[in-house]
């Protein structure tokens, strides 16, 4: 169906290719899953399949890229619109209309398909992603799932015989990423698309992929079984990094193969301690104590009465569906949100009473679009910039990213930074001031097993120097490796609120991999790793 | 036919514009106030039968408003500015004396009845025009209107379609971005400020703008063949020349003090060859329109009443000037003669035989 031959790819002015000398071929029906770091090439290798590399993107391609035997050279993107079906990783950036049936039809309609088809294809693409009820809604006004299912629906009205995702369920919380996720499933197993994904968050995608394409970022390619090339990824979901260490072969990769190999250890791991973590935050006085706080916009309420302590040292995880008032809470402790009731105290004064430059100095905050605090062509610029706005000694800012994240380049533009390098950069703008609350809304979105990793080294900086940390986020192993406590929103309300352990464990919806594995005492793969090997010893 | 005619359904947009452009146009003929006053009637009458429960359905109101706003206005300027045509003088104001150089200028004093009365008429024959309007506005999906456009303007109403959901989008990004520069302490002012407000909206909108411009592109958008540079000139060309024609026309057709032959012949000609233009355009087109709104007997019965309301005005102008535009000179109530009267009342048609619109699909809360 798809064939790479001799492919590589330079972007105008680089001097290394992205793709070098990749060969491929696709079959029918297929779903091949892509995984890399970011600026690994994942993008540019999905864009080849459609034309937009080089049409679109700009560059040099060498080798050709065919789908379905025509060659992506001779033609531009639009004439492949019957046979690729492109999703990218913002649904609402690529909308075209404003209500949901016309979106499934735009594409049509391009392709000159009879009205009655058209007609026939939205009504049976409505039913197959289950989004019939949201006809004739407004696309603004749909959740993230929905909006996702959405975009697959209006390329699938194509009939296209291959489907190219980018990351698809990146900005998705867990439930709506598995609808998604399982909406795809289907179409493989039903339809006998081919489906070519890129994917961060591999735990959930593993198990249904037929195939493994792992971009290493040298622009080289290793192709295979999904448990092969695991095996030998320097990144890989909980599942994977836990077989590696039981020594399990061939990996498992779903839960339910896990847990058949894992009852040695399961039985082993029994008999033992349940892993030692650190003693809950003792009776020292809160850095911060929010009570009943209000939240509303005209007639929804987003946060109803919630009360709330940080304390220093200890790392917060909030978390709750999209919607749930996370980030509506987050804005209106730091004061610079909406807030219609209860009160903040941060060394006793409540930050929302302050000017915003006095604010950032009790808490500080690092919004879900990190970008849009940076507004200056080089990292230098945006650093000296962070020192005069807190009045700190010049040099203060670059210290900090140095201790985040070392090496960046300090004549780059903010915005050819990566993800996490961009997150770091704001990371250490806001801490430039020196705030003893730090509040992160959404930091994991879009970032891969590394920066996360990374991302997880800056936040145990941050409680190292004393500083009380919030996160918000989706992201269940995240939350297990950073947290020391977790606190989960429902509809404005708290709905759980304890020690991480009690509250992933737990609850099958958001237990780890290794806890729906092992069992509910054991979240992480170190934990399990360093009982085992106190085993052994 | 009979059993489906009055389930909800929604009209052809042109229908509705149709209809209340030939309300307008009789409106344009007349300065006869029961006539113009039944006009607005009708129109409001149709309104609130047959619209949705849309946004733009909703602004019927302001249009009310600005009517009443617009022949107040043009009392208030017959009475400020010399109001002394006439003999009938029913006000004496002070006159307030002006410099030499404003000559031709009055401020306040006598007022006339004739004068007041005039720019009562002329008020009001320009606000029902507005209020027809109003009605085609409030009762025609505009979206919908966009896309029953001919095929030759197709680029236009993508354009449009982009541009009204951009819209929103920029106006959250500018919240947004606004909130993130408290974060940083940005309350500054001046070219700092701005810069660190404008810099990352611009950032975000082209971002957006190229991710949207990559998906229509993979979409098939543009896919239509490409014609020659000959072909679009004479297509261009063509369209130009017949819209151009079809303005004259209309002007010549409602200035009832042009020349004859500029009227009707150069009316109709500049339509056929705009629809020459239209359909050359459209046919290397190769697209097709998902659920278009089909012109049934119901969409004929509504144009067709509000030509019919023009027809009828026209008509009755020739035979009996007199009552259409009352006399200014000698003052007298008004009167109605029952041509006219009928002609308008068939304006009212749809609010009967119209069938009514869709529900409007509400997000749960």
């Amino acid at each position: 169906m798809i064939t790479l031959d001799h492919v590589s790819f330079w972007y105008r002015g680089a001097p290394r290719p992205v793709l070098s000398d990749v060969t491929l071929t696709i079959r029918e029906g297929e779903l091949v899953l892509l995984a890399g770091r970011t600026g690994s090439g994942k993008s540019t290798l999905l864009g080849t399949v459609n034309g937009l590399v080089p049409h679109f993107a700009g560059g040099h391609l060498a080798g050709t890229a065919t789908v379905d035997g025509v060659s992506t050279r001779s033609r531009p993107p639009r004439e492949f619109a019957h046979l690729v079906g492109m999703v990218g990783q913002d649904p609402l950036a690529g909308f075209v209309t404003d209500t949901v049936e016309d979106e499934l039809a735009y594409g049509m309609e391009q392709l000159g398909v009879a009205p009655q088809v058209m007609r026939r294809r939205v009504e049976e693409t409505l039913d197959l992603l289950g989004i019939a009820e949201l006809r004739r809604r407004p696309l603004r006004t749909l959740s993230g799932g929905q909006q996702q299912r959405v975009a697959i629906g209006a390329v699938l009205t194509m009939h296209p015989k291959v489907l190219v995702l980018d990351e698809p369920t990146s900005a998705l919380d867990p439930i709506a990423a598995e609808d998604v996720l399982a909406t795809l499933a289907r179409l493989v197993q039903d339809l006998g698309t081919t489906v070519l994904m890129a994917e961060h968050r591999l735990e959930r995608v593993v198990p249904f992929a037929d195939r493994f394409l792992y971009l290493p970022g040298d622009g080289s390619i290793v192709d295979g079984e999904p448990a092969g090339v695991l095996a030998g990824m320097p990144i890989a979901p909980p599942i994977v990094e836990l077989g590696r260490v039981a020594g399990w072969s061939p990996l498992p990769l779903s839960v339910r193969d896990a847990r058949r190999l894992a009852e040695p250890i399961r039985r082993d791991l029994a008999a033992g301690p349940a892993p030692r973590r650190p003693a809950p935050a003792g009776t020292e006085p809160a850095t911060l104590t929010a009570t009943g706080i209000v939240v509303r916009y005209g007639a929804t309420v987003a946060v109803r009465g919630v009360d709330l302590d940080l304390r220093s040292g200890t790392v917060l995880a909030m978390m709750g569906r999209n919607g749930s008032g996370k980030s509506s809470l987050l804005w209106a402790v730091q004061g610079s949100g909406p807030r219609q009731g209860g009160t903040v105290r941060v060394d006793g004064v409540d930050p929302v009473d302050l000017p915003s430059a006095r604010a950032r100095r009790l808490v500080g905050m690092v919004p879900q679009s990190a970008g849009d605090l940076l507004y200056l062509e080089s990292v230098a610029q945006e650093c000296a910039a962070a020192d005069r706005e807190s009045d700190a000694t010049p040099g203060t800012c670059r210290f900090l990213l140095d201790e985040l994240a070392p090496g960046i380049d300090p004549d780059q533009h903010p915005r050819d930074l990566s993800e996490g390098q961009r997150l770091a950069l704001v990371l250490a703008i806001q801490l430039t001031a020196a705030p003893p609350v730090l509040l992160l809304d959404e930091p994991t979105r879009g970032l891969d097993y590394n920066a996360k990793a990374a991302l997880g080294r800056q936040i145990a900086y941050l409680t190292d120097q004393g500083r009380a940390v919030v996160v918000a986020t989706h992201d269940v192993e995240f939350v297990a490796t950073v947290a020391d406590r977790v606190v989960v929103l429902a509809e404005g309300e708290v709905v759980s609120d304890g020690p991480t352990v009690d509250v992933l464990g737990g609850s099958p919806a958001f237990a780890t991999q290794v806890a729906k594995i092992i069992g509910p005492d054991w979240l992480t793969v170190s934990e399990v790793a360093a009982a085992l090997h106190q085993e052994v010893r | 036919m009979g059993s489906t005619w009055f389930l909800p359904r929604d009209l052809h947009p042109a229908a509705w514009w149709v209809w209340a452009l030939g309300l307008a146009t009789a409106a344009s003929r007349t300065t006869n106030p029961w006539l113009l006053g039944l006009i607005v009637a009708v129109a409001s009458l149709v309104v609130i039968a047959r619209r949705g429960e849309a946004p733009w359905a909703l602004a019927f109101r302001l249009y009310l408003v600005l009517a009443g706003f617009i022949v107040t206005m043009r009392v208030l300027f017959r009475i400020i500015f010399g109001g002394a045509e006439g003999s009938t003088i029913i006000l004496r104001l002070p006159e307030i004396p002006l410099p030499a150089w404003a000559a031709g200028i009055r401020l306040f004093g006598a007022v006339s009845a004739e004068s007041v009365l005039g720019g009562f008429y002329d008020g009001l024959r320009l606000a029902t025009m507005v209020v027809c309007l109003g009605a085609a506005n409030a009762l025609a999906n505009p979206k919908r209107l966009l896309k029953a456009m001919p095929a030759a303007l197709y680029e236009v109403g993508t354009a449009v379609t982009v541009a009204l959901s951009v819209f929103p989008q920029l106006a959250e990004s500018v919240l947004r971005v606004r909130r993130a520069r408290k974060l940083r302490g940005g309350t500054g002012k001046g070219v700092r400020a701005l810069r660190g407000i404008v810099i990352p909206i611009l950032a975000d909108a082209l971002d957006r703008s190229l991710l949207l411009a990559a998906s229509m592109d993979s979409r098939g958008y543009g896919r239509a063949g490409v014609a020659t540079t000959r072909a679009r000139a004479a297509t261009g060309v063509l369209m130009i020349v017949g819209l151009l024609g079809v303005c004259v026309g209309v002007y010549a057709t409602l200035d009832g003090s042009t020349p004859r032959y500029l009227a009707t012949p150069v009316l109709v000609a500049g339509l056929v060859i705009a629809v020459l233009g239209f359909r050359a355009a459209g046919r290397r087109v190769h697209r097709t329109r998902y659920r278009p709104d089909r012109w049934l007997l119901a969409e004929i019965v509504v144009a067709a009443s509000g030509v019919a309301v023009a027809v009828v005005m026209f008509g009755t102008s020739r035979v009996d000037p007199t009552n259409l535009n009352p006399s200014l000179i000698t003052l007298s109530w008004p009167l109605l003669s029952w041509p006219p009267l009928i002609g308008v009342l068939i304006g009212v048609t749809p609010a009967l035989l119209a069938p009514p619109p869709l529900e409007l699909e509400k997000a749960p809360a």
